[in-house]
């Protein structure tokens, strides 16, 4: 088995639909997605290593393509690769069968862009080597970037470029992070310029000092967090996710973002630790902020899909507050919370485009009450949201859960996973459920329920000929998202165990730096603990003789 | 001596084809004018192809070069960029005299007709670099690096019938001479400081006083003038000021052509000449680098040209002008290869200068594509919505600008990369990072040309732009598009080709060496 078929049959795919007339592209589309889609579940049937974290489908031999400072195409899957995998290849086909009516023009090259930034995604989550994951990371923002300055509303052409220009800023800051850490590595007597993944790691991880280590980490900071994305680089999401199209909201919220969380995974947590260990807390405030303060703002929203975006911002502050817990049971459910957010949030991309689609709106004011026009879509909106907020039972809780249980005890006294998060940094991010639950039921309350409202003779205008609730090709793109909300909400269990691999790869350095950490970090507690006991001492001894006296 | 002569076998033939082409140019017969470029290009693929064929082993040994390789990859290189040049120059010259001549109004009057002169100067320009590569005197060095420039002044004032490109001419003209009279000077400085004119000599002189405790002090400003004047060919700040006003001054063919072949002159003369100073040997630790005072200012030119050329071409609303600028950017990338010098630094900036000439020209033989009313176009907003009308056309535009940004995995993005990897492992990681940034910046104003053509709606005003009715600037816009695509498929291989060239002949006097893996070195000024 390989990998390879992953990339190459959407990309042929993509050339097949630029090539064949427009009013087949579409059939071409779903039918190569859902073909990759299907390799994709042979490929997971055969991977043997869902137990052991190990590496599957390597390249062998090696694929070259700078030989002289050790550029591969090298590809490689193991667990957290193959579920990010299967959530691409299984979002695509949804995607491009959900958008088949509400695409009306330049069709061929829509379908192409889709197509394309699937085989780019595939890349970034399969790749072994860094320049190959770097080109990958980076081809993503083309299709996406047409995708919203083509098929994108009225604030597009601004929407297009703030995403492309953040994405592009970060991105070339991590590329020179990574090129620092391939240069040490080459500078080592009998070094040699590599670019693989496995052994920079290995280099990193011990060869780099304190020093170095907290400026590539902040290099790779910049990268991911503006994709993730954390707090202050976050601004352009809003943006992009309510201008973009129905699809491309989904495949923003349910994969692109998830590039930045998945980086942080596999490249800043491994390759790091002692600048990890160091600047977590920072992090971690950072995720708590965002959590926050994009929940509050969602509070306020008027427009829906962008409520959701914001949502995103502050739901991805539980997945980085997981990493960062630097403990199994956080990085778990961080993990998985790449998995769930793409699920429910890339559904409730979804269900707002229907809308948009038939009333051509997103308005909280205009809308109320469809659940009497809609039963269906009420069902599936309720469903979804109440996924989202993290009702047990439902696959957001379970993952959320283990984020905020992950950083609850990583505190100092937890004796295999010692971190440097605690109780404190849970109960604040804890706030962001209470706040998630408000803004997202306030909405649903809003949309589903209440007295009728919708606006006049909007419906069809759009000559889509929709009637007023779900058509059964929308049902379809829902009920697998559904399915398996409910499927990973009450069996979480082997996704976790299938994690566990991998996560224990990742985090195999971090007790024994965190007792570094604390155990220099300590004496000055004890500086401060003696001049305070002193202090007191000298109090008492003064009271006694006062009291002598 | 005879030896040498060998490799200025395709110079004599282009020489050929320069006086062909302008008996050529004079002929009354239209077909025959009409048949200069292909001239010109049978004369180019003929130069492409003998020069691989003249270097073998024993000739290189004995030529006596400081580099004698170098020639082999810049001859062919600019040999097959000076094709697609060619393609874009047809049409351009005489364009309404020639009406004319055929529409009866006016009789053929061999004063009148420029078309041969211009192909003859196009050639000779082309010659000049390549002579630049064989030359191992300070004189050759300047007189090849004339003869590159001269003929680029003719080019621009009759490249079109204004004033804007006399005026540009002139510019160009005076500012070139003071640029040559400080090279001159600064050549002049090192004869005086080291009493020799060759390259190979002057290395094994700069190698002894880097023994003997460090450069003379007449060197180094020798050297820093040199570097200046040179890098006027390349438009590097402070030299850039030309740039904006002889690029927009002059015919989009032309400007493609100003863009690549002076500069490649410029690269490859700087690599000469810090070539004989080394990038080692002037520290006693053991690290390597250019001597201190020449490191700070190529990277404070560096910094400069990246950050400058970049703002500039941020504030334009002219494609021309905003290409510009942009090649005043590249410029200082193309300084980060000089900085960190060998193993990597001088082949990442022949591989750049190749990923530079295919995409830039790229983006201006679309330009040169099209018109409005004979008048070629200039703004920006005469771009917009251009894929409603010639869709081939507004993806290559894309394609090149994308390429230009840097984009994976287009030819740029292997080149930038090259440069970047050659910098870091030279250690200046701070000039990498700005040079990052730089092309992040870079993004903002390239998008316009991605945007533009594909997205844009056609407004009014860009619905009157056509294509020039010669179909070979398009297909010159096609083939380098494509090649952007392709090209980086090949990265190794073309990358094996520029590292071959800049292997330098064996040191006759005291070896200088120093392990070149040493970590620690000065990352900035």
């Amino acid at each position: 088995m390989s990998l390879v078929p992953l990339m190459i049959l959407p990309l042929l795919g993509a050339i097949g639909v630029a090539v064949f007339p427009g009013r087949r592209a579409k059939w071409i589309a779903l039918g190569v997605s859902t073909a990759t889609f299907l390799y994709s579940v042979v490929l997971a049937m055969a991977f043997d290593h869902w137990h052991d974290g190990g590496f599957a489908f390597a390249s062998d031999p090696p694929v070259g393509w700078l030989d002289e400072f050790g550029i591969t195409l090298n590809m490689g899957a193991d667990s957290v690769s193959m579920f990010l995998v299967l959530l691409t290849t299984l979002l695509m086909p949804l995607c491009i069968w959900g958008s088949f009516t509400a695409i009306r023009e330049r069709i061929k090259e829509y379908f192409a862009w889709m197509l394309g930034i699937e085989a780019a995604m595939i890349g970034v989550f399969i790749a072994r080597d860094l320049i190959f994951f770097y080109v990958c990371f980076e081809f993503t923002l083309i299709p996406m970037y047409f995708l919203i300055a083509i098929w994108g509303s009225t604030n597009r052409a601004k929407a297009c470029i703030k995403f492309f220009l953040f994405t592009f800023t970060g991105s070339m800051v991590a590329l020179a992070g990574f090129l620092y850490i391939a240069w040490q590595h080459a500078a080592l007597p009998g070094g040699e310029w590599t670019f693989d993944i496995a052994r920079l790691t290995t280099f990193a991880a011990t060869g780099l000092s304190a020093t170095e280590q907290a400026w590539v980490l902040l290099a790779l900071m910049t990268g991911f967090a503006v994709k993730v994305p954390l707090f202050p680089v976050h601004t352009w999401l809003p943006l992009a996710h309510t201008e973009a199209p129905t699809a491309g909201s989904v495949i923003l919220a349910a994969v692109l973002l998830k590039l930045g969380t998945y980086g942080l995974f596999r490249f800043v947590l491994p390759m790091v630790p002692e600048a990890v260990v160091e600047y977590a807390p920072v992090i971690a405030v950072i995720s708590i902020i965002g959590i926050l303060y994009a929940g509050l703002i969602c509070w306020v929203q008027e427009d829906i899909k962008r409520l959701i975006a914001y949502s995103s911002v502050s739901h991805l502050g539980f997945c980085v507050l997981g990493l960062f817990a630097l403990n199994p049971l956080g990085v778990q459910g961080s993990v998985l919370y790449m998995i769930n957010h793409g699920l429910s949030t890339g559904a409730l991309f979804f269900l707002v485009g229907m809308i948009y689609e038939r009333y051509h709106t997103r308005e909280m004011s205009k809308l109320g009450g469809l659940a009497k026009r809609m039963p269906v879509w009420a069902f599936f909106m309720v469903f979804f949201v109440l996924a989202s907020v993290g009702l047990p039972g439902l696959n957001g809780f379970i993952s959320e859960f283990l984020c905020l249980i992950g950083a609850f005890t990583a505190s100092a006294d937890n004796a295999a996973y010692p971190g440097v998060l605690g109780p404190w940094y849970a109960a604040a991010a804890a706030l962001g459920m209470i706040i998630a639950a408000m803004y997202l039921l306030i909405m649903t309350g809003k949309v589903v329920f209440g007295p009728l409202k919708e606006p006049a003779a909007t419906n069809n205008s759009h000559g889509a000929k929709l009637p007023a609730d779900l058509t059964f090709r929308e049902i379809g793109v829902l009920v697998p998202l559904a399915v398996l909300c409910l499927y990973i909400g009450f069996q979480p269990k082997p996704l976790t165990d299938a994690l566990e691999g991998p996560i224990t790869q990742v985090l195999a350095v971090y007790p024994e730096t965190v007792r570094q950490h604390l155990a220099e970090n300590a004496p000055a507690i004890d500086e401060l603990d003696r001049v305070i006991l002193t202090m007191t001492e000298t109090d008492s001894d003064r009271n006694k003789g006062a009291d002598d006296g | 001596m005879a030896d040498k002569l060998w490799f200025l076998i395709p110079e004599i033939w282009l020489f050929v084809g320069v006086v062909v082409v302008s008996v050529m140019g004079l002929s009354r017969r239209k077909m025959f004018r009409d048949l200069l470029p292909l001239v010109v290009c049978v004369f180019l693929v003929g130069a492409f192809i003998i020069t691989p064929l003249l270097y073998s082993e024993q000739r290189i040994s004995a030529a006596g070069l400081l580099m004698p390789m170098l020639g082999k990859y810049v001859k062919m290189l600019v040999c097959a960029i000076g094709v697609i040049l060619t393609m874009l120059s047809v049409g351009l010259i005489d364009r309404d005299l020639e009406a004319s001549m055929s529409a009866g109004r006016t009789r053929f009057d061999p004063i009148r007709v420029n078309r041969g002169e211009y192909f003859s100067f196009f050639m000779l320009s082309i010659i000049g670099v390549m002579l630049v590569c064989n030359a191992n005197d300070l004189i050759w060095l300047f007189l090849a690096l004339e003869l590159t420039s001269l003929p680029t002044y003719i080019m621009v004032a009759i490249s079109r019938p204004s004033r804007k490109a006399q005026e540009a001419a002139v510019k160009y003209f005076f500012l070139g001479a003071m640029s040559a009279a400080m090279f001159l000077y600064g050549f002049a400085l090192l004869y005086g400081a080291t009493g020799e004119i060759e390259l190979t000599k002057l290395r094994d002189v700069f190698a002894a006083q880097a023994a003997a405790g460090g450069l003379n002090r007449v060197a180094i400003v020798g050297l820093i003038l040199t570097v200046m004047g040179i890098s006027f060919k390349m438009a590097v700040v402070p030299m850039h000021f030309y740039a904006a006003d002889v690029y927009e001054g002059a015919a989009s063919p032309v400007t493609a052509f100003l863009a690549f072949v002076p500069k490649t002159a410029g690269a490859v003369a700087l690599i000469l000449i810090l070539s004989t100073v080394g990038w080692s040997g002037h520290y006693g630790n053991g690290a390597h680098g250019l001597p201190r005072e020449i490191l700070t200012a190529l990277w404070i030119m560096a910094v400069l040209t990246m950050t400058l050329g970049n703002i500039g071409a941020l504030l334009q609303r002219s494609a021309k002008r905003m290409l510009a600028y942009s090649s005043i950017a590249h410029s200082g990338y193309i300084l980060i290869g000089l900085i960190a010098g060998p193993p990597h630094g001088l082949n990442a900036v022949l591989f750049y200068l190749l990923a530079y000439g295919v995409m830039n020209t790229a983006a201006f033989a679309v330009l040169a594509s099209f018109e409005r009313k004979g008048e070629e176009i200039e703004s920006l907003a005469d771009l917009a919505g251009l894929r409603h009308r010639y869709p081939v056309m507004a993806v290559a535009m894309a394609l090149a600008a994308g390429s230009l940004i840097g984009f994976p995995p287009l030819l740029g993005f292997a080149g930038k990369l090259y440069l970047f990897i050659a910098g870091v492992d030279a250690g200046h990681i701070a000039l990498i990072v700005i040079a990052g940034v730089n092309s992040a910046i870079s993004a903002f104003y390239y998008l316009w040309l991605v945007g533009l053509p594909i997205l844009a709606q056609s407004t009014p005003q860009s619905e009157t732009v056509v294509a020039r009715p010669v179909v070979w600037p398009r297909v010159a816009a096609i083939v380098t598009a494509i090649g952007v695509v392709i090209l980086p498929l090949f990265a190794q291989s073309l990358l094996k080709a520029s590292q071959a060239v800049t292997v330098e002949r064996e040191t006759t006097a005291l070896d200088v060496t120093v392990a070149p893996d040493q970590p620690e070195q000065p990352t900035s000024p």
